[in-house]
């Protein structure tokens, strides 16, 4: 049996080169392995380090337990650029209830999750309106917004 | 002794080194697809345990890959269909690298079993946790941040994903066998017989067309839902404040749409945002579902453009879609009648 070295070094590549593909979901979700409060405060920062304003952060487990109901921490932070909002008031208001864009955050035991919509299905929702880009690059901004985070 | 050489030169230089490699790029593929449900160390979270010694040495690859491939309709845990085989394959050698069990094999032969029997059988074991129509338990995964009543929920039996990647002689097998660190026993020493289980495999297979029926997708929703208001705006707002409560919702604020992001003084008071709440759906959608925090707080805006004043609110019914949890279905049909309900009295 005779393995030619030009087959043997396709089998190394193979083995070793195993690119991951990128997957579209609807939702985009991130664990980070940081208290509450540390996720928090590097999300807040992290979206004003990507350009945009916080604009309010809805505290729903206030609500929740000053309602009598149990819950972790649990708050909406919602975000946008002012200048970009306006101009969509004018020119696309179907898209209004979606704005500001916010991201949901929440404690799960010692880590925080971070959840929310990928503005890519906004596209779906309204593939009429050409606002494509815009979308696409919400949806970069939003990961890089993660990104960051994750990699406090 | 060339062949000896070869052989070992595979195995020490190409077969362990690939198999590290496969749990490194299995790692990372886990980190950014898996982590966030299943957890960092595969404890679990909205997804279930995978790391519980009792599901890695009773679940087969097989099983691991079609459920990777085709998800649980319905049930959160999403299809994976873009990943390679090679991705797949080292997502599975690093979920394996967990324990140190080896993975089990099952025929994919169908088990002959009496389904009437069976159903009997499964009504009086299994149905307390699964479900009568192994519809699964409620809510997602396991513990979070509100109390659950068991420490893993029953999967649904009876879902088209579960059914896809579980063989008959796997399911035998985890009935025989049951699953330490759940609640699901050894219904061998339950006292049943071989054959009884066999049954009770038969009538879970019969689930199968049902599973079909129940996922067919129904008629697309919009995204938004528009009304136009005879009322000015501040009326418009006002007839809404009132509507909120007459529906018992609580009212949380009324915000124009650029507050917090424009000058006070130089807000746009013609977009206005009413959030409002009902704190007991609201604890009860968290509890089949964390991630709705989406929908939240309860929205309605007023818009006006030109001379017209808009009413809108984006469509539970259509953003469902986007959780792929059919437990959410009833909460969302239920929440558009209250915005339907609550936009037609305050536009009388």
């Amino acid at each position: 049996m005779r393995i030619h070295h030009k087959t043997l070094v396709s089998l190394l590549l193979i083995l070793l080169a195993f690119p991951v593909s990128a997957i579209a979901d609807d939702l985009i979700m991130r664990r980070i392995g940081m208290t509450f409060p540390e996720t928090m405060s590097a999300l807040q920062s992290s979206i004003v380090e990507e350009g945009f304003k916080v604009s309010r952060v809805q505290r729903v487990d206030i609500g929740l337990t000053s309602s009598g109901y149990n819950t972790a921490e649990y708050r909406i932070v919602f975000f946008m650029r002012e200048d970009v909002l306006h101009d969509i008031v004018k020119k696309h208001p179907e898209l209004i209830p979606f704005l500001p864009l916010k991201i949901t955050i929440f404690a799960e035991r010692s880590d925080t999750l971070l959840v929310t919509l990928n503005p890519m299905k906004l596209d779906e929702f309204f593939p009429d309106l050409e606002m494509q880009k815009t979308f696409s690059q919400w949806n970069e901004e939003v990961n890089r917004i993660l990104d960051r985070v994750q990699t406090e | 002794m060339f062949r000896f050489f070869i052989a070992t030169f595979f195995f020490i230089f190409i077969a362990l080194p690939s198999q590290a490699h496969a749990r490194h790029d299995g790692e990372h593929i886990y980190l950014q697809y898996c982590v966030a449900c299943h957890g960092y160390d595969g404890n679990g979270g909205m997804g279930i345990p995978l790391a519980l010694p009792d599901f890695l040495s009773t679940a087969s690859n097989d099983y691991l890959i079609k459920t990777i491939r085709n998800g649980r309709p319905g049930r959160v845990m999403p299809a994976f269909s873009d990943l390679s085989d090679d991705e797949v394959d080292m997502l599975i050698s690093y979920i394996r690298s967990w324990s140190d069990s080896i993975p089990p094999k099952y025929s994919a032969k169908p088990i002959n079993g009496n389904a009437v029997h069976g159903k009997q059988l499964y009504l009086d074991h299994c149905a307390e946790c699964h479900g009568a129509s192994g519809k699964g338990g409620d809510g997602t995964g396991v513990t979070m941040s509100r109390p659950r009543s068991q420490p893993i929920l029953a999967p649904a039996l009876n879902n088209s994903g579960f059914l896809i990647s579980a063989s008959d002689e796997m399911i035998k097998n985890t009935l025989i066998k049951g699953r330490k660190g759940t609640p699901m026993n050894s219904y061998l020493k339950e006292g049943l017989t071989e054959q009884d289980i066999n049954d009770v495999v038969a009538y879970v297979r019969s689930f199968e067309s049902d599973a079909t029926a129940s996922e067919e997708a129904g008629e697309e929703e919009p995204a938004v839902i528009i009304k136009e208001s005879p009322y000015s705006v501040e009326e418009t707002v006002s007839n809404l404040t009132d509507a909120v409560g007459s529906m018992n919702f609580r009212l949380i604020r009324i915000q124009n749409l650029d507050s917090g992001l424009a000058e006070e003084s130089k807000e746009d008071k013609n977009q206005v945002i009413i959030y409002s709440c009902n704190f007991n759906i609201l604890n009860e959608a968290l509890k089949l579902d964390p991630r709705v925090g989406l929908f939240l707080p309860c929205r309605i805006t007023v818009s006006q453009q030109d001379d017209k004043v808009l009413v809108m609110y984006a469509n539970p019914k259509r953003m469902n879609e986007i959780y792929n949890n059919s437990e959410l279905d009833s909460m969302c049909s239920e929440m558009k009648t209250v915005y339907e309900d609550m936009i037609d009295e305050a536009l009388l």
